[in-house]
């Protein structure tokens, strides 16, 4: 290994300190900028009469006032609470028992590997039409079904707005559990295997096993699950459009599709920022904790 | 890394702008006709710019029905990159004319003479403060009814002129075992049959007062109740497999002889053409029982935006072209649509096409002519979607009538 | 990477292997159902599709949705299929891939070795920023790109999407570098080693695996992104997605569902290759560090 020459004068040695921040400081400010100065001028935004474009006459509260008596809005807040819980739990659950299973030395391994982790790969953009199809009761799944000779099955989720959210769930679990799945699987392979084989002498079970020194070891992996599926459930719109675009009727509205829908559709920028805000509060309270909490264990 | 990125920001810059050759005398439009027929009408009016040496840029971004197009419109205005051109619908053009970003085009228009060929009620669009600010390309006309020929004609069903000869038409099929009306449950699908409903209901005056006007009383009536309930009547009628189908699709069923009755504007007309299908042979085309006097309309234009104190040659170049009735008539022909000027002949129109026209012409003439609630020629983007939200969640069985005009009344409040 | 396995230890009985192959292979089936569909629709005529049959294999094969989708389709006035926007695409996201990955690297390397107070918050501040919502920021971010002179350009979307995916390839290689033995850094340092000495002679040489994370991650991300793509680009820099989107959702007219999924598949194939090529580091990867403490 070559090594600089060592100098010894002032400016360097200011300079070698300063070095790591400097080479920081890019990231930090475009994300000072363009994430929490964009997110001060949305919460500005949401107390002004913006409509097509920004303007900047006060209203006071009268965006969120608005906001709250939409009944659109409140069929979004419960679905995303609905759709994000379900989601997260399903995919970590899906993920766990699949990273399980295909850790038990399962042949063509690779393979399998690969066709679980591919939709990842896709966005609705792509995707959505076959999935649209594939959960459509006149031509998908139910149609299938009856073809082969079970007359009376029915999948017609899609079309009730009772049921609708949960096809979201479907094909949103779709996508991600693959993925997941990759992030346990990569945990499982990293677990200390003295540790099992002591366990095992002293005559544990293998659910034993997997329950007290497996699944607890995995919870880093929890932790990149959980930020990667906030961060997706959160985001999920081009889900939503592709699917059901918001229907039947309003009955899968999520946040998302709601304050798209009023900054740029409906021309009430201002309500739409509203929206923002409330989301982006309820992402921090769920979010600072958690990422506080995991960042200041590992100090 | 500074230097790095700049490396890399000039080195793109440079290859960028090497894959295109942008002049100074072109025209960047933005618009949603991606599909082959609206595609090739557009070529048309390219090529008419090139051979007047102005280069075309197209930008399309098609979705939603131009909703997309709208959003990326905000996007490019806000960081000081108009297109030079952008299709526009309806109220749309009335705000971007007020935030006062629309080239004033007073000088085409009057040299050829727009004001006295252009409907009035189209006007209201295209002109802003006294300025014409867009160029009108076609006029939509949204209360038709297409209807298979054959399953009539079988269950010995004479075109409906009445909502009660309608109801009785719909019972008809259904009791054959057809589908009575193929429909797609989408918000802007269910508001066109709304839009149809209401007038036929309520008539043009109270059509004017409850969607145009805003009118609270009108909005809260009986009449509005009554509505809604043709609206439960018709629900009744459409398959159960309905929601989230698109329009083109429920085209399909009346063209398969599954469905007897589709209730949609006239673009539906080129789904039947293209699957073979001849007017007044395979499928009629009438207005909707009720409305046969009436027109609702919508209409795509092209409004020019401010790129100095007065419209470039380019722009102005082409707002004549659109406007010019050899386009008129060649893309209209494609769309499915009628000339936005009373001037261009019919000929090369088929026997719908020429039956809109007409009805265009007289609805213009004896105060007929109204913008569509529906596609946004009655009221602004927000109260619009509002009614959406009302109408579908009462299509969809989420309320009743009742409680639907009381949402009606507070939701078109809260958009204001 | 299998020695490394769990199952080593812990052994299934023959009939439980069984069991578990055919939940394994069921699961196939349902990650491969929409692919399949998406091919085999892609391969038929038109009219096969419109008579139905959503998962039958084609009467006749025919390769015309692909030509088609490729070179003749109608994306705008001119029919010039998806081609011409995968140059543009491509042109995109090289470049913003690989400087998010550098500066990604580069952050993780100096949150973990060459920490300073208030380190924590700085990488907490970085991390939340993946978690606004695209939707939010589009007016604010046209408008700055209109001052930065970027509006409408490649560059322009390059610094988008470097924007908005700094969180998370920091992320990756602040995790993985925590494992890297700091003692070896300490030693360099003693020896008079620089800052970017150390990270080009010590830390580069071993980052492949997470590298090949973040890469496929930044990859999906970018190629994939609508919103971005639509709303900063100009009629000459319009990506793939947009592209599709045009194809797909044209307004009107008879819709060519073989023509659309022969395109969605083939503006897909660029992020399935990735996947599939690098799959197999991608385990590897995610081991190595981004899912441990």
């Amino acid at each position: 290994m070559t090594i600089t020459t060592t100098r010894h004068r002032a400016g360097d040695d200011w300079l070698r300190n300063a070095l790591p921040k400097l080479v920081l400081s890019p990231s930090f400010a475009m994300v000072l900028i363009f994430v929490y100065g964009f997110i001060l001028f949305t919460f500005y935004l949401s107390f002004t009469d913006s409509r097509i474009l920004p303007s900047y006459g006060l209203v006071g509260w009268e965006n969120y006032t608005k906001l709250f008596s939409v009944r659109a809005w409140g069929i979004a807040v419960d679905n995303v609470l609905i759709f994000g819980s379900l989601y997260i739990v399903i995919c970590c659950a899906l993920g766990l028992m699949l990273a399980i299973l295909l850790d038990q030395q399962i042949r063509a391994e690779g393979f399998i590997r690969t066709i679980y982790l591919y939709p990842m790969a896709l966005s609705f953009i792509v995707t959505g039409t076959a999935w649209k199809w594939f959960l459509d009761p006149g031509i998908g799944l139910q149609a299938v079904v009856r073809s082969w000779g079970w007359e009376s099955f029915t999948f017609e989720w899609i079309k009730d707005s009772d049921m609708a959210i949960y096809t979201i769930v479907i094909a949103a679990v779709w996508q991600t559990s693959g993925f997941v799945m990759a992030m346990f699987l990569a945990g499982l392979r990293g677990i200390d295997n003295e540790v099992l084989k002591a366990a095992q002498i002293d005559g544990a079970s293998n659910w034993a096993l997997y329950r007290r020194i497996v699944i607890p070891q995995l919870r880093p992996a929890f932790m990149s699950a959980f930020v990667v599926l906030a961060h997706m459930a959160i985001k999920s719109y081009d889900l939503i459009i592709a699917l059901t675009g918001g229907g039947p009727g309003t009955a899968t509205e999520l946040p998302a599709t709601f304050m798209y829908s009023y900054t740029f559709t409906r021309n009430q920028m201002g309500i739409g920022a509203a929206s923002a805000t409330i989301m982006l509060m309820s992402i921090a309270a769920i979010m600072v904790p958690y990422i506080w909490s995991e960042l200041r264990e590992k100090k | 890394m500074r230097s790095t990125i700049s490396k890399y920001v000039t080195a793109f810059a440079v290859l960028a702008s090497s894959v295109s050759f942008a002049q100074a005398a072109d025209v960047e439009v933005l618009h949603w006709w991606t599909s082959g027929g609206e595609a090739a009408a557009l070529n048309v009016l390219k090529k008419d710019l090139e051979e007047q040496g102005i280069g075309w840029q197209d930008m399309p971004v098609a979705g939603g029905g131009g909703t997309q197009a709208m959003t990326v419109l905000r996007a490019r205005v806000t960081s000081g990159n108009a297109p030079t051109a952008v299709q526009m619908l309806g109220f749309d053009i009335t705000d971007w004319a007020k935030e006062g970003a629309l080239a004033n085009l007073n000088e085409v228009a009057s040299a050829e003479g727009w004001d006295k060929v252009v409907p009035e009620a189209l006007q209201k669009f295209s002109k802003y403060d006294g300025q014409w600010v867009a160029a009108p390309v076609n006029v939509h006309s949204t209360n038709w009814v297409w209807a298979n020929k054959k399953i009539l004609d079988d269950l010995g069903i004479a075109q409906p002129t009445t909502w009660d000869e309608l109801v009785a038409a719909m019972e008809k099929v259904k009791e054959s075992g057809k589908t009575a009306v193929a429909h797609g449950g989408q918000p802007w699908q269910d508001a066109t049959i709304f839009d149809a409903v209401v007038m036929a209901t309520g008539g043009p005056e109270f059509y004017q007062k409850a969607f145009i006007d805003l009118d609270k009383e009108a909005l809260g009536s009986d009449t509005m109740k009554e509505a809604f309930d043709r609206m439960t009547v018709i629900r009744s009628f459409v398959d159960d497999n309905f929601s989230g189908r698109d329009w083109n699709l429920a085209s399909a069923m009346v063209i398969n002889d599954e469905a007897a009755f589709q209730f949609m504007g006239d673009w539906a007309k080129g789904e039947f053409l293209k699957a073979g299908k001849k007017p007044d042979e395979d499928f009629l085309c009438f207005r909707f029982p009720g409305t046969q006097k009436q027109v609702t309309f919508n209409s795509d234009q092209f409004a020019m935006f401010k790129q100095g104190d007065k419209p470039s040659e380019e722009q102005k170049a082409l707002a004549k072209a659109i406007m010019s009735p050899s386009f008129q008539s060649a893309f209209n022909v494609v769309k499915g649509s009628v000339p936005a000027r009373t001037d261009v002949p019919d000929t090369d129109f088929d026997a719908c096409g020429k039956k809109g026209m007409k009805d265009l012409a007289a609805a213009s003439e004896s105060g007929n002519l109204f913008g569509s609630m529906a596609h946004g020629h009655a009221n602004p983007a927000s109260v619009k979607n509002a009614m959406y939200d009302v109408i579908t969640a009462q299509f969809n069985g989420e309320y009743d009538s009742e409680t639907a005009v009381q949402e009606l009344v507070s939701a078109v409040e809260l958009a204001q | 990477m299998s020695t490394n396995a769990s199952s080593q230890i812990i052994r299934t009985g023959s009939g439980a292997r069984f069991v578990i192959y055919t939940i394994l292979a069921l699961f196939c089936l349902y990650y491969l159902l929409p692919l399949y569909v998406m091919v085999v629709n892609s391969l038929k005529p038109l009219s096969e599709i419109q008579a139905g049959g959503m998962m039958a294999l084609p009467g006749e094969w025919t390769l015309d949705p692909w030509k088609s989708a490729w070179s003749t389709a109608q994306i705008g006035v001119a029919a010039t299929g998806l081609k011409p926007y995968f140059l543009n695409s491509i042109l995109m996201v090289v470049p913003a891939v690989a400087i998010s990955t550098v500066l990604g690297a580069l952050n993780g390397y100096v949150l973990t070795k060459w920490r300073f107070r208030g380190d924590t918050i700085v990488f907490g501040l970085l991390l939340f920023g993946c978690f606004i919502p695209f939707q939010m920021v589009l007016i604010p971010m046209a408008r700055m790109l209109g001052l930065m002179g970027l509006a409408g350009t490649v560059p322009g979307l390059i610094f988008v999407h470097l924007v908005y995916g700094i969180g998370f390839s920091t992320l990756y290689f602040r995790n993985y570098y925590e494992q890297f033995p700091t003692e070896l850094v300490r030693a360099a340092m003693i020896d008079g080693a620089g800052f970017f000495t150390i990270f080009y002679r010590i830390m580069l040489p071993s980052s492949g695996p997470i590298a090949v994370v973040c890469i496929i991650w930044q990859f999906t991300n970018i190629w994939n992104d609508f919103l971005f793509g639509a709303s900063f680009s100009d009629f000459d820099s319009q990506p793939m997605t947009v592209a599709l989107n045009n194809l797909v959702q044209s307004s009107t007219g008879v819709k060519e569902y073989n023509v659309h999924f022969a395109g969605a598949i083939m503006a897909a194939l660029p992020t399935l290759l990735v996947y599939i090529v690098a799959g197999r580091y991608f385990v590897r990867g995610l081991m190595a560090g981004s899912v441990k403490g």
